[in-house]
């Protein structure tokens, strides 16, 4: 295929990642009261070792010898979910300023340690997490975890660092997205797509929000979650477990725990009836998204139900658009010739309930609406009918082969377990999933398209493009009454 | 997710630079197809899987050897040979890779097209792959159906780019910096040139660049050198030897500052600011290369970084690479800020380049980029994937076997005074073309 799917690919980055609220994880956390009680450290099946310190904090280690190299991450149960109204955007904001210095280090140092060690370092925020990370020559790594722990509980928010920091930070947004018009009407999708859940809230931040933020903000977040009990380390790659542990117990062990307040569950109450909303902003291609609302791994966890259609639902995401043989690309793409690009997408991995989501953009000489009506065609297909044989064979092939791929990628299997683990499942699901999948039936996936893809729970938005021309561009500003930031 | 820093950064250490240390580097053998491809291999038994690309010279370098204003057919070119080979039409050509686990890709740049596939070792999964792979690349169809219909997204493709600021950004900078050269062509072609490409030109274009000889293929996996061999033999052996692409034009430098200013309703200004840098194999390369690291190829601890971002917050974003081509690539530096700062964020990166230009990188900054590059090493060669790609470059750019093992001691030997003069012979501060695109104040 020639074309980068420029939509498709931008939902398949990451903007499914996340849910909502509704914290501590009582059915997955049997095993790991076990554990604290006798500081042991178990091994997996799949070679993951797992202890947890006096303090609660917790540690994974997956060792893979191939390279002298490894990867530490510290997840924190803290992402945009958590946050309230008039603050979206502070756990971002915090990360930021988590590279600024502590009692211990200037504003920067950490970065340029690490980077004078040949390392590199980064850090990202979810809707339910927010991680630290580097990637060192493991000779190194005990560097990263010694600083790692002291930013843990020792960071120094500075006021002149943040007044700079938080401008860098508009940026950024404007960067990703104000001048995206994909990225833009994503974020409006996402505003009207949930009713009460915070899912609806962009993980940088409204840029109001930003405007009046500032480092009370960040002090009071900082203070609430940022705790060893409230952490994950993971470590992947050239190390000696019985070293990590070592390692962790002497800097992070000695870190005091706070007491952690869940936050309030906020789950989304039920949608009644179809949500529809236009957007229109200066571009070329128009873009259309729709999402449906559908369970997450958690979400059945936490109700205590069956969780075989979200491996069912992970499926029908294959069978619609797991490569170029999918459903979507060949009748919309190829037979149809209506779309020039259209994706399906569902990440089970949230707190939260979220969406299943359908996106493209029309060939000329198609609209929007026959877009959508041809993906509604195909959801009804599934409907209808369940998937061939040969269908599933390949979704199952696929996921069967990318169990193995994954493993050339530390880093990518120390993310695998470090969402699973803050997002609430456990990290243990990992190693259920393979045969999870396995396990699907057609009609489970005929089931899950009838059960879940409903008109009712269906939210559509439209980008409407408006003239890239600034003239033109200026004079339908003044005739909306749109109204900008400074 | 958002992450903190920008994304650019880590894709441009691999466009960018390779390096190499004290730590093994992997055992790279090399050796020709009887029709005359360059076949490089790495055996990585770990892993129960095998990683196979296949590049070729007919990017988009190659467009004008078909036709006057032809840009778009080296990526046409490309993106039809699975559209359709063998008897098989896209759609059972993709089912025939995924039915077995195996992941394809394929694209092109300005210097490289290619081919790529990851399969599982096991041969009842691998066979087929390349069995696919092979008719793929043997024998496209070039369909006149396929061809329209890729063609029409190949449009909307061109028309999303102008909603785009940085896109629209960079392909004004190409084209400005490289004049007639073929490097300015964008490899997705423009309106006009795709309204004139006719399926004969792919046609044309895959006969005289899709041949051994203009081949490298590149495999890392669990193998044994004869199954590599077997494997690599195989694959190419229906198709010509032919003819290596012949060298492209020498690059001519501006002689004078240039600045364009493109007004368009965004958030930021984007600029893009920069000149002819340098082409693979230049004597300058580890200094140069070092250079840029302290400047602004190292993201935080960078001089760009540090001026612009961390001291005064003028940007998320900004950076500086070269780009080492077959001809010479560029040298850019990158900056996206809001468009009320501009001014000041672009004084700021001119006195910046000046100032690094007259008296070169501080002592300390040296350092710490050595160590940087010298520690990180074992970092870039860390999985099967990138081993993969740094063989295609080795071999796409004819650099020498052990390239990996001599870098990091090669980018060691500079020292100050080495990089002083490589900056002040190779960068031009009165010779830079600005492009910027963004909202002018008013």
């Amino acid at each position: 295929m020639i074309l980068k799917k420029y939509s498709a690919l931008f939902v398949l980055t990451g903007l499914l990642a996340g849910v909502s609220a509704c914290q501590t994880n009582p059915s997955v956390n049997n095993a790991d009261q076990a554990l604290q009680g006798k500081q042991e450290s178990r091994v997996s099946d799949s070679g993951v070792h797992s202890f947890m310190l006096k303090n609660g904090m917790k540690v994974l280690v997956k060792p893979d010898h191939r390279s002298p190299v490894a990867v530490s991450q510290v997840w924190y149960k803290v992402g945009a979910s958590y946050e309230y109204d008039g603050v979206t955007g502070v756990s971002h904001a915090l990360e930021h300023m988590m590279f600024k210095g502590t009692e211990n280090l200037e504003p920067g140092e950490f970065s340029k340690i690490i980077a004078a060690n040949g390392g590199s370092e980064n850090a990202f925020t979810g809707k339910d997490y927010t991680a630290y990370f580097q990637r060192i020559s493991s000779d190194r790594l005990e560097l990263c975890l010694k600083h790692e722990a002291d930013r843990m509980r020792h960071l120094q928010l500075n006021e002149d660092e943040f007044k700079k920091e938080i401008e860098v930070i508009k940026e950024e947004r404007r960067s990703r997205t104000e001048d995206k018009p994909t990225s833009l009407t994503y974020e409006r999708f996402n505003a009207a797509a949930f009713i009460n859940s915070s899912y609806q809230q962009p993980i940088i931040g409204w840029m109001e929000d930003l405007h009046s933020m500032d480092l009370d903000d960040l002090s009071q977040w900082y203070k609430t979650w940022y705790a060893p009990n409230n952490a994950t380390l993971v470590v992947a790659g050239d190390v000696d477990p019985q070293q990590i542990k070592k390692w962790a117990e002497k800097y992070f062990g000695v870190l005091q725990p706070s007491k952690i307040i869940p936050p309030k569950p906020r789950r989304e109450v039920e949608q009644m009836g179809e949500r529809r909303i236009t957007v229109k902003l200066p571009a070329k291609v128009p873009y259309l998204l729709m999402g449906y609302k559908v369970p997450v791994l958690k979400s059945l966890m936490d109700k205590g139900e069956s969780v075989n259609d979200v491996y069912a639902l992970e499926v029908l995401a294959g069978v619609l658009d797991g490569g170029d043989s999918s459903r979507l690309s060949r009748r919309l793409v190829r037979e149809a010739e209506i779309a020039t690009s259209a994706g399906a997408g569902y990440d089970p991995y949230a707190r939260q309930q979220t969406l299943f989501l359908f996106d493209g953009s029309p060939r000329d000489g198609h609209s929007v609406k026959e877009l959508e009506a041809a993906i509604k065609k195909q959801i009804v297909a599934i409907q209808n009918k369940p998937p061939s044989r040969q269908e599933l064979d390949r979704v199952k092939a696929q996921v069967m082969a990318s169990s193995v791929y994954e493993k050339d990628s530390v880093f990518y299997q120390a993310m695998q377990l470090g969402t699973l683990e803050t997002v609430g499942v456990g990290w243990q699901k990992k190693d259920d999933y393979l045969k999870k999948i396995q396990q699907v039936t057609a009609e489970q996936v005929q089931a899950v398209a009838k059960k879940y893809l409903l008109d009712d729970s269906l939210t559509v938005a439209v980008l409407v493009p408006q003239p890239t021309d600034t003239t033109k561009q200026r004079s339908v500003r003044r005739a909306t009454g749109g109204r900008r930031g400074h | 997710m958002v992450t903190k820093k920008s994304l650019i950064a880590f894709g441009l250490l691999l466009i960018n630079g390779l390096s190499t240390s004290v730590f093994a580097s992997p055992d790279i053998q090399h050796w020709q197809t009887r029709n005359g491809a360059e076949v490089y291999f790495v055996p990585s038994n770990d892993i129960p899987m095998v990683d196979v690309r296949v590049v070729f010279d007919a990017g988009s370098a190659r467009d004008v050897e078909v036709g006057k204003n032809l840009a778009g057919t080296a990526l046409m070119t490309n993106g039809l040979l699975a559209e359709g080979a063998a008897g098989d039409d896209a759609q059972v050509l993709a089912e025939k890779f995924e039915a077995v686990g195996a992941s394809f890709g394929n694209g092109s740049l300005k210097d490289m097209a290619w081919l790529s596939v990851r399969s599982l070792r096991d041969d009842k999964y691998l066979q087929p792959a390349l069995i696919n792979l092979k008719n793929i690349l043997s024998f496209p169809e070039f369909n006149k159906t396929a061809f329209k219909r890729e063609l029409e997204r190949l449009k909307i493709s061109v028309k999303a780019g102008k909603q785009s600021p940085s896109s629209i950004a960079s392909l004004r900078f190409y084209a400005e910096l490289y004049g007639d050269h073929p490097y300015s062509q964008p490899s997705q072609g423009t309106e006009e040139s795709l309204k004139k490409l006719k399926l004969k030109h792919l046609k044309t274009f895959y006969k005289q660049f899709y041949v051994a000889k203009n081949a490298v293929v590149s495999i890392v996996g669990q193998l044994t050198t004869e199954e590599a061999k077997k494997m690599a033999e195989d694959l190419l052996a229906n198709l010509p030897s032919g003819q290596h692409a012949k060298k492209l034009p020498e690059v001519k430098a501006l002689s004078e500052s240039k600045t364009i200013h493109i007004d368009f309703p965004s958030k930021q200004s984007n600029v893009l600011m920069g000149q002819v840098g340098m082409a693979r194999g230049d004597a300058d390369y580890y200094a140069l290369y070092l250079a840029n690291h302290a400047f602004g190829g190292s993201g935080f601890g960078s001089r760009l970084m540090h001026e612009v971002r961390e001291k005064r917050g003028l940007a998320y974003s900004t950076y500086s690479y070269f780009s080492p081509m077959h001809a010479s690539g560029p040298f850019i530096i990158g900056l996206k800020t809001r468009n009320d700062q501009l001014d000041e964020a672009m004084g700021i990166i001119s006195a910046e380049l000046n100032k690094y230009v007259e008296q070169g990188p501080e002592v300390g900054e040296l350092g710490d980029s050595l160590k940087n590059i010298t520690g990180g090493f074992p970092l870039r060669i860390d999985s099967n994937k990138k081993i993969v790609e740094y063989l295609s470059v080795i071999g796409f750019y004819d650099l020498p076997l052990d390239y990996l093992d001599t870098f990091v001691d090669s980018v060691n030997q500079q020292d100050k005074k080495k990089v002083d003069d490589a900056l002040k012979r190779r960068l031009h501060p009165d010779k830079m073309l600005t492009v910027i695109v963004g909202a002018k104040s008013e």
